[in-house]
């Protein structure tokens, strides 16, 4: 016991003391593919036992982003150092560092779990009883080991999931990068493995960095940056962000929204941003407001839904635009 | 300076990579029976239909003393199978690397060239395999087998299908659909088997046709695995082909052209 506690001060003066060794610098980061600016200028810091996540509809520039980090795709500008390593100029030692889960498995459903988990870490040039011991290690810790001789294609997506995130975390990396982890997972086992996360990134001092288009996956990380067509709108802790919202959020559903919103400034004052078919308003004391137009207006209004701001009115009140897949940008 | 003990793990660790996604191949094709079947049962019928059909018509030019057409057309079947073992394990590369197993390998700290490496070596087993199995026909049309030959012969059988499977893999890492893979194959690798001897010998073709099998590598790949084939058999006449030592040379240039290709591709797609 008292072994460790000693062992875990020295890590926490190490990081301490080398700091950019522990962390995700990206700065000034850009990409154009074929003429078109998927990343614009893009700068953030992300540290080791942090979870970070990258919010944004379909065709954000999640992806791109997600694929500069993984080592798949250079950048076409700015800068980007993993735990102190340049990307541009020593992906092999950022390859070690790295485990990456993508949003399409990675899985092979001919072979089996343990095969698939095997031949992972052979990659690593991990072999011999120090991989079986970590396999047995991680299935365990998953839940998957009574199926660890099944082949993939007979396990369910959920299990396909957590057997995934096992072989990402074989070799022990420092950064784990997942794209859209969630996708394809019920309720109950979306919010197990965002626990699961949050565990990893403190326990293990892992640096933990995820995209998503899901407010709850996004709710889940100790911070967030919200991309929109290729620009870095906001970044920081969930309540932070909600906390610039003014107050309240009420969306109110009309016959006419163009006449009502302009009636509805004129007489109150407060700013309107017409989204969709919906008309959004922030305000203070939101339950007066509600109280207040609907007695105003009783027969244009046809319903009325008022809410604690989320993410997603983060990300309208930033860019004006609903939160829905831009079709023209997407990667 | 490393200490033998180190670098033996070194070398270990390096090998590794090459051999798993290697072995993963094997697996996988024996785990999908049915390919297996496909690839030996088309060019077998091909082989039986054709060649019996047209035997007793044809005799191929310049083949005055007279191989039936059935044993005219056999090295030619044999290398259809190597051509499509060796196309038909790459395929996979194309849906793998964006949505399979190829991603996490291509995040692995392991250099391009290893991984071209393994997957050459995956196809060219099993390639090779399969080719085997066809060698079963050679006594039914007189060929027999002496050491050298037969050495030879499956020297030849590899260096073809390191090549072929080489080719497959340079326009597999390109493609971004299957379906795009199936116009190329159909485009251009059943036109350089077709042209390659395969079918016809060169003698007497009209001029073009003429040149473009004497431009076609696969023609020399087919001398050189005819020549070994017969290397213990009385010879018969085939038609003019090209020399047996300049059969070797192309088909080799043609190994590693192709593999050097293949490394390229397969790092200008990804990083």
């Amino acid at each position: 016991m008292a072994d460790t506690k000693v062992s875990h001060t020295i890590t926490t003066d190490s990081r301490l003391s080398t700091v950019s060794n522990s962390r995700i610098e990206v700065e000034n980061l850009s990409h154009a593919y074929q003429r078109r600016q998927t990343l614009d200028n893009i700068s953030f810091d992300v540290s080791c036992g942090e979870i970070f996540g990258l919010l944004g509809p379909n065709g954000s520039g999640k992806t791109t982003l997600f694929r500069i980090l993984s080592t798949l795709m250079p950048a076409t500008s700015g800068t980007v150092r993993i735990l102190g390593h340049d990307l541009a100029t020593e992906v092999k030692a950022i390859r070690n560092l790295l485990g990456v889960v993508f949003q399409h498995p990675a899985l092979d459903v001919k072979l089996t779990v343990v095969e698939n988990l095997r031949h992972h870490g052979h990659l690593y040039g991990l072999a011999g009883r120090t991989l079986r011991s970590r396999i047995s290690e991680l299935l365990e810790c998953f839940g998957v080991s009574d199926r660890s001789t099944e082949r993939v294609e007979r396990l369910s997506g959920g299990l396909q999931r957590r057997v995934e995130i096992a072989k990402a975390l074989l070799h022990s990396p420092r950064v784990l990068l997942l794209d859209e982890p969630t996708s394809g997972l019920d309720v109950a086992t979306r919010r197990q493995l965002n626990n699961y996360l949050g565990m990893l990134a403190q326990t293990e001092d892992i640096l933990v960095l995820l995209t998503t288009h899901l407010l709850d996956d996004a709710e889940a990380c100790n911070r967030v940056g919200i991309l929109d067509v290729g620009k870095l709108v906001a970044i920081g802790a969930p309540n932070e962000l909600k906390n610039q919202v003014g107050g309240d959020v009420i969306l109110i559903e009309s016959r006419d929204n163009e006449t009502l919103g302009t009636a509805i400034t004129e007489r109150f004052g407060v700013s309107i941003v017409s989204t969709d078919n919906q008309l959004r308003v922030e305000c203070k004391r939101g339950h007066e407001f509600v109280r207040n137009v609907v007695a105003a207006f009783p027969d244009v209004i046809q319903s009325v839904r008022f809410g604690k701001p989320t993410l997603q009115d983060v990300f309208v009140k930033l860019t004006g635009n609903p939160f829905v897949e831009r079709k023209d940008r997407k990667n | 300076m490393l200490n033998p003990p180190q670098r033996a793990a070194r070398k270990i660790k390096n090998l590794l990579p090459i051999t798993t996604i290697w072995w993963r191949e094997i697996i996988r094709f024996y785990r999908q029976r049915s390919r297996l079947f496909s690839a030996i049962a088309q060019p077998l019928v091909f082989w039986l239909l054709i060649g019996s059909g047209l035997s007793a018509s044809f005799q191929p030019a310049g083949a005055a003393d007279g191989p039936d057409y059935i044993e005219y057309f056999y090295p030619g079947i044999v290398v259809l199978v190597l051509l499509f073992t060796s196309i038909f394990a790459t395929i996979s590369v194309v849906n793998d690397r964006r949505e399979g197993f190829l991603q996490a390998v291509l995040v692995a700290p392991v250099p391009r060239w290893r991984i071209v490496f393994a997957q050459a070596l995956g196809g060219t087993t099993l390639a090779l395999l399969q080719g085997l199995l066809l060698l079963i026909f050679t006594p039914m049309i007189g060929i027999r087998f002496g050491v050298t030959s037969l050495l030879l012969s499956l020297g030849v059988m590899t260096l073809l299908a390191f090549g072929l499977t080489n080719l497959g893999l340079l326009i597999a890492w390109r493609m971004d659909s299957t379906q795009g893979f199936h116009a190329i194959m159909n485009l251009l690798l059943i036109p350089i088997w077709l042209l390659s001897g395969a079918f016809f010998p060169s003698t007497g073709v009209p001029g073009w046709l003429a040149w473009a099998m004497k431009f076609n590598p696969l023609t020399y790949g087919l001398a050189a695995f005819r020549h070994s084939l017969y290397l213990d058999t009385t010879a018969k006449a085939f038609g003019e082909g090209p020399p047996w030592n300049l059969s070797l040379l192309i088909t080799g240039l043609f190994c590693v052209l192709t593999y050097v290709g293949a490394i390229l591709t397969a790092s200008a797609q990804t990083n």
